[in-house]
């Protein structure tokens, strides 16, 4: 099963060499180079949210973990049906990026090919899931208590509180990504090469030329195509880092289309593999009603009954006792992930960035006693407002036009930042609404 | 002597009397307080700020302080605290940041007095001075304690903790400028409330928020905190370093704790989540709950003893909107539920079992075992007891031996190695598995099977001569081991009656009967345990799960038994075992010989309509505590039986054979067991604790949490010498120079070279 004719060996040895000297790297790019380092040498990949975030290695490194936890480590949902959640959440906001990529993941976890056809292949227990997925991604507010009991309470395919609280931390995470990455634009550029003629995959390393981006130490193809054929445990990683490598050394002599050729040759090896081809479906097969979106919270106030008042219900004191509780150590990671966001150097002020995040709770209906909402209006210009509710509320390239940003002054870095605290603040959001209902479904 | 003067001034005017009871409130209450002289009490919530004295019977709303139409924010109470010297004082934290004091005195309806707007965040807590009287202390979000004279407009002072957001400030009791606080990130501070600039001393209590403390109303040194980590810790502050006296570990994060009056060791938690009641902790038994009181219907948010010196009357709010007057002679108490028994293991195999010495002689006069007294060594012990508050308990301690020579489980472990679960026509493996069976010795497991098998191939009218043959070979030898037909009787007993329908040759029936009478002439001291047996075939050993069926084998195991019959009991199990093996293979088998001799019948049809009898007697092993037998069956049967027994069944069926050949480290043939069932729940379970602890081969330090690239030294580890990439599967090296690799890798290398890949010189040789 390894390749290792002795043409292939000088090459790869070079490249050993190259890949450890960037590891050598000091200061503080040195601490994103190996985190790349441990991603991709455990998953066999870098993928495009991760280097987004490289310019905020602290941060990476709290959401490399939690992701990492949720979507592979122990926990009371199959691998398969994590990374299904993850599809279906994605594809609410038809993130076609997170699809793809979990798409592969799914089949490298052994799941089903069938259930990728659509939600109707999918098994009951998952269809059952729909309904909080597209109430959570959209009007996160209208998560009830009979939601919690319809999935707990389905009889042969009921959920136990465990799997579900894990499926609502899935469908929490791959929501508020699809706003950073709709933030970043990381999916237009997916979308475009998907569409392109020459049929290269999305996953088909789109982001290390593109980004110029030195530092990252790999190219950042997806194994996926190698992977879902052979599942052993050690092979088939080496296999795939092993042409990895092969491409990246060869791409240090020739040019880019060499490579891309390169990289169609390859492909054309693999061109049997009919599951590969299921990753670019269309998102909208794992979701139902499709005009299901954000609508103003403001106006629909009227009974104040829905708000979500933080002095009642907040993170650090309910929903951290709760989710920890069924969920073992996620509280302590998520906890991680909302400090160290909240605690990111960065130029802006600390009123703004309170005014960042409690905006985008205010247009989810999350109210601050304590805060008063004039200072939004102070700090945030128009357009910045604007900004952050598109991508809080409408990250849908397929919708929405791509950013109305006229802010282009900011830093790249900045930028991210800002998008850091939309998705964290989303995420915040739609876990606190989801565990609000979970405490009440408990309490009834 | 002081403390006992004030308490006859305090209790002597007016003693408190009452009941349980409660009333509902309009809103969920955040906290409540009570006055003084303990006739009132404070509650105050998001939409309620309300005053309720309390009365023999029942409490009546006496003032209702949330006034205006449109109530401002200022009345959205976090936290409220009524002043211990001036009745008419109150003071309100609003979840709006703003500090409130209400002057009760006033003759207008809104008894606002004054209004601190100085902390930009909720504020989380406020505290009087214990004896001065205009001095309040907050503690806010924005983790800021700011201290208040409340004849002057603002704050005096304002306190940093640098440490994230305030949860609680408490004055201490007997130390006139100190207090306490606690801290979001888990630390808590001791300031002097005249040096604002810098806290006097830092101690970290728990990991994560700590949400309350409360200093001991009579010891001085005393602070007890509660944390999110669900722990309640008591600090003595009076050495240099502030030392955890004690530790209480409750089931949810705790959101209030309260020192009961008058009694050093007692105090009170209520949690913050999913745990609604209200506990009382005697900190120096923190493993059950002195009292408990169980009445709300959703977190309390507000516990306060009703006065500072009776400790019989609990207040308590809570979130279901109501407020309730515990006695504390209502509470209930969870030791005494508590059934206080031991069981434990010795290291070689002796079992020590200590139970209430009630319930034993209870037991015993119940139902009294065949020569039981005499073969069970009691002894029984009091514990001492220094306190008087718990109750007595006195146990009785047995301790059963067992005989090291006769390891029983032996057949366990042959017949899980033996067994195969896949890879061969089901014919062969069942053949095989049957011949594993016999090479133990179990010959009546064999009879028994070969009846069955006869009794199924029977009803079909088959060729029953064919299995005639192997009766009579079995005949004999279990006719030779007596000490194993003891046990057949009630095998066979127990199995008929669970096949009705059966048809039985004669060839069967004889030797069974015979084996009966044989053991039963035999040998006298056998009798008695057969007998019960017998007639009693309810008996536990047969209803008791696989773990409980061990215990079982230890007390049957008693020195005055004969070696023999050990081994005897021991083995029935595994008689069960084989029988059911080969009652798994005779669907398949019958089908199989009828393929052979009578091509008529269809082998689809002889699955599907054994099916049931196949199933009733899994589960019927699987009861009688012989899992073994009831997995194997249905792995090596699979999709044949599958369908017939429910989902959970088969899960717990498989869980416990894993159990037990994990117990046994049987780590190889467990992992078969979890990768040839069906179940998904058991599958998975080859995906947990899948973690492997690695060192760097450069460093020699252990690796970080995940990856495979050391921190230290910046290497990836465990490099392969041929391809120089991370080996994550198998990995092989040279014990000359320690030079290795993939194992392919290596093994392709060394076919062409034989000098080291690594290029270290060594001439390495593959084997």
């Amino acid at each position: 099963m390894i390749i290792c004719t002795s043409k292939m060996e000088y090459p790869l040895i070079s490249q050993c060499k190259r890949v450890q000297k960037q590891v050598m790297v000091n200061s503080e790019k040195e601490r994103v180079s190996l985190l790349f380092m441990k991603a991709l040498v455990s998953r066999g990949s870098v993928d495009a949210v991760s280097q987004q975030m490289a310019s905020h290695p602290q941060y990476l490194e709290s959401f490399l973990r939690t992701q990492h936890y949720i979507l592979h480590m122990d926990g009371p949902l199959p691998l398969p049906y994590r990374h299904y959640i993850a599809i279906m959440a994605a594809a609410r906001y038809h993130c076609s990026y997170l699809v793809c990529l979990h798409s592969a993941q799914f089949l490298r976890a052994g799941g089903d090919p069938l259930w990728l056809q659509g939600l109707e292949a999918a098994p009951p227990r998952l269809r059952l899931l729909d309904h909080i997925n597209k109430v959570l991604a959209h009007q996160p507010w209208l998560t009830a208590c009979s939601h919690i009991q319809s999935l707990l309470k389905a009889g042969e395919q009921c959920w136990s509180l465990a799997e579900l609280v894990q499926a609502v931390v899935i469908l929490a995470h791959c929501h508020s990504l699809c706003s950073f990455v709709f933030g970043c634009d990381t999916d237009s550029d997916l979308a475009h090469l998907a569409k392109s003629p020459n049929g290269t995959p999305p996953t088909f390393c789109p982001f290390d030329a593109a980004n110029g981006n030195a530092n990252v130490p790999q190219s950042l193809r997806q194994p996926s195509e190698h992977i879902t054929r052979r599942r052993s445990l050690d092979s088939s990683c080496d296999m795939v880092c092993l042409k990895e490598r092969i491409q990246k050394s060869q791409e240090e002599q020739e040019k880019r289309e060499e490579r891309l050729l390169q990289a169609q040759t390859l492909q054309q090896t693999d061109v049997e593999d009919e599951e590969e081809m299921l990753c670019f479906a269309d998102p909208s097969r794992f979701i139902t009603d499709p005009d299901f979106c954000y609508q103003e919270f403001a106006r629909r106030d009227e009974d104040h009954l829905q708000v979500l008042r933080v002095q009642d219900y907040s993170w650090e004191v309910h929903g951290f006792s709760l989710i920890n509780r069924l969920y073992s150590d996620i509280g302590h990671l998520l906890d991680d992930r909302f400090r160290s966001v909240t605690s990111l150097p960065s130029l802006h002020s600390a009123d703004l960035k309170r005014a960042i995040w409690n905006y985008i709770h205010y247009v989810l209906g999350i109210r601050y006693d304590d805060y008063d909402y004039v200072e939004v209006n102070q700090l945030l210009e128009r357009d910045l407002k604007l900004y952050i509710k598109a991508v809080a509320c409408f990250p849908d390239v397929t919708k929405t036009p791509v950013c109305p940003l006229s802010w282009t002054l900011l830093k790249a870095s900045e930028r991210i930042h800002v998008n850091l605290l939309i998705m964290e603040a989303r995420l915040q959001a739609e876990l606190l609404y989801a565990l609000r209902a979970i405490t009440r479904y408990m309490i009834a | 002597m002081e403390k006992m003067s004030r308490v006859t001034t305090a209790l002597g005017s007016s003693s408190i009397t009452g009941r349980t009871m409660f009333c509902h409130l309009d809103a969920p209450a955040n906290a409540i307080s009570v006055c003084r002289d303990a006739a009132q009490v404070v509650v105050a919530g998001r939409n309620i700020f309300k005053i309720y004295a309390l009365e023999e019977e029942q409490f009546v709303e006496k003032l209702n302080l949330r006034v205006g139409r449109k109530p401002s924010l200022n009345f959205s109470c976090a936290d409220v605290m009524w002043h211990q010297m001036e009745e008419n004082l109150l003071a309100t934290a609003a979840t709006n940041g703003a500090v409130v004091t209400w002057n009760l005195g006033k003759p207008s309806r809104n008894k606002q007095d004054q209004l601190f707007t100085e902390h930009k965040r909720t504020v989380n807590k406020v505290c009087f001075h214990p004896t001065e009287a205009y001095m309040l202390l907050s503690g806010s979000q924005d983790g800021f304690m700011k201290c208040f004279d409340l004849r002057k407009k603002e704050s005096v002072s304002t306190f940093s903790g640098q440490s994230e957001s305030v949860r609680d400030v408490q004055f201490s009791m007997k130390d006139y400028f100190t207090f306490a606080a606690s801290f979001e990130n888990g630390n808590v501070q001791l300031w002097d409330i005249r040096r604002p600039d810098r806290y006097e001393r830092m101690f970290t209590a728990h990991t994560g928020p700590v949400f309350c403390c409360d200093w001991h109303p009579d010891d001085r040194g005393w602070l007890a905190t509660g944390g999110r980590d669900k722990m309640v810790k008591v600090w003595d502050m009076t050495t240099n370093r502030a030392k955890e006296i004690y530790c209480v570990q409750t089931i949810a994060s705790v959101a209030r704790v309260k020192w009961r009056p008058e009694k050093k060791f007692h105090l009170a938690t209520c949690s913050m989540m999913v745990d609604h009641n209200i506990y009382v902790w005697d900190i120096r038994r923190p493993f059950i709950p002195f009292a408990t009181f169980e009445e709300h219907k959703d977190v309390t948010t507000g516990i306060v003893w009703r006065h500072q010196h009776d400790p019989h009357y609990l207040l308590s709010g809570s979130k279901d909107s109501t407020l309730y007057q515990h006695m504390f002679k209502d509470a209930t108490r969870p030791v005494d539920k508590a059934n206080p028994e031991g069981l434990c293991f010795g290291l070689m195999g002796d079992l020590a079992f200590a139970v209430n010495e009630s319930l034993v002689s209870s037991d015993a006069g119940r139902k009294p075992y065949p020569g039981g007294d005499r073969r069970y060594p009691f002894f029984s012990f009091k514990k001492p007891n220094p306190t008087e508050q718990f109750a007595h308990v006195s146990s009785a301690l047995s301790v059963f031996e067992t005989d090291l020579d006769s390891s029983r489980m032996d057949w366990f472990v042959k017949t899980a190695q033996l067994y195969l679960l896949s890879g061969k026509p089901f014919t062969e493996l069942c053949d095989h598995n049957a011949t594993v069976a016999q090479e133990l010795k179990r010959p009546q497991v064999r009879r028994v099977r070969t009846k069955i098998i006869i009794r199924i191939t029977g009803t079909a009218n088959l060729n029953v001569s064919a299995f005639s043959f192997s009766m009579k070979e079995m005949g004999p030898e279990s006719r030779l081991e007596r000490c194993k037909g003891e046990s057949r009787p009630d095998n066979v007993h127990l199995d008929l009656t669970s096949f009705p329908e059966n048809e039985e040759t004669e060839g069967s029936d004889g030797p069974t009967e015979y084996m009966f009478g044989d053991a039963e002439l035999d040998d006298d001291d056998l009798y008695p345990m057969e007998h019960d047996n017998q007639t009693v075939p309810e008996e536990p050993v047969y209803t008791l799960p696989p773990e409980a069926f061990q215990l079982r084998h230890e007390i049957i195991d008693n020195p005055s038994a004969p070696e023999h019959l050990q081994q005897d009991k021991a083995d029935s199990p595994h008689v069960s075992g084989n029988e059911a093996e080969v009652a798994c293979l005779t669907p398949i088998e019958s089908f199989s010989l009828i393929s052979i001799s009578q091509p008529l019948y269809s082998p689809h049809l002889h699955a599907s309509f054994f099916c049931p009898i196949v199933r009733e007697m899994l589960s019927h092993y699987a009861e009688r505590g012989d899992v073994q037998m009831a997995v194997s069956v249905l792995i090596v049967l699979g999709e044949r039986i599958r369908k017939e027994i429910d989902d959970l069944t088969q899960e717990h069926w498989y869980m416990s054979y894993i159990d037990l050949l994990q117990r046994f480290e049987l780590w190889n043939v467990s992992n078969d067991v979890i990768k040839l069932s069906t179940c998904s729940a058991i599958t998975c379970l080859n995906q947990t604790s899948t973690t492997l602890h690695i060192n760097c081969s450069n460093c020699k330090r252990p690796m970080s949490n995940k990856g495979w690239i050391c921190d230290r030294c910046r290497q990836c580890a465990s490099a392969c010498a041929v391809c120089h990439h991370v080996v994550k599967g198998l990995f092989v090296w040279c014990q000359g120079c320690s030079h290795g690799g993939h194992l392919e890798h290596i093994m392709n290398w060394l076919k062409n070279n034989s000098h080291c890949p690594a290029g270290c010189g060594h001439l390495c040789e593959y084997t």
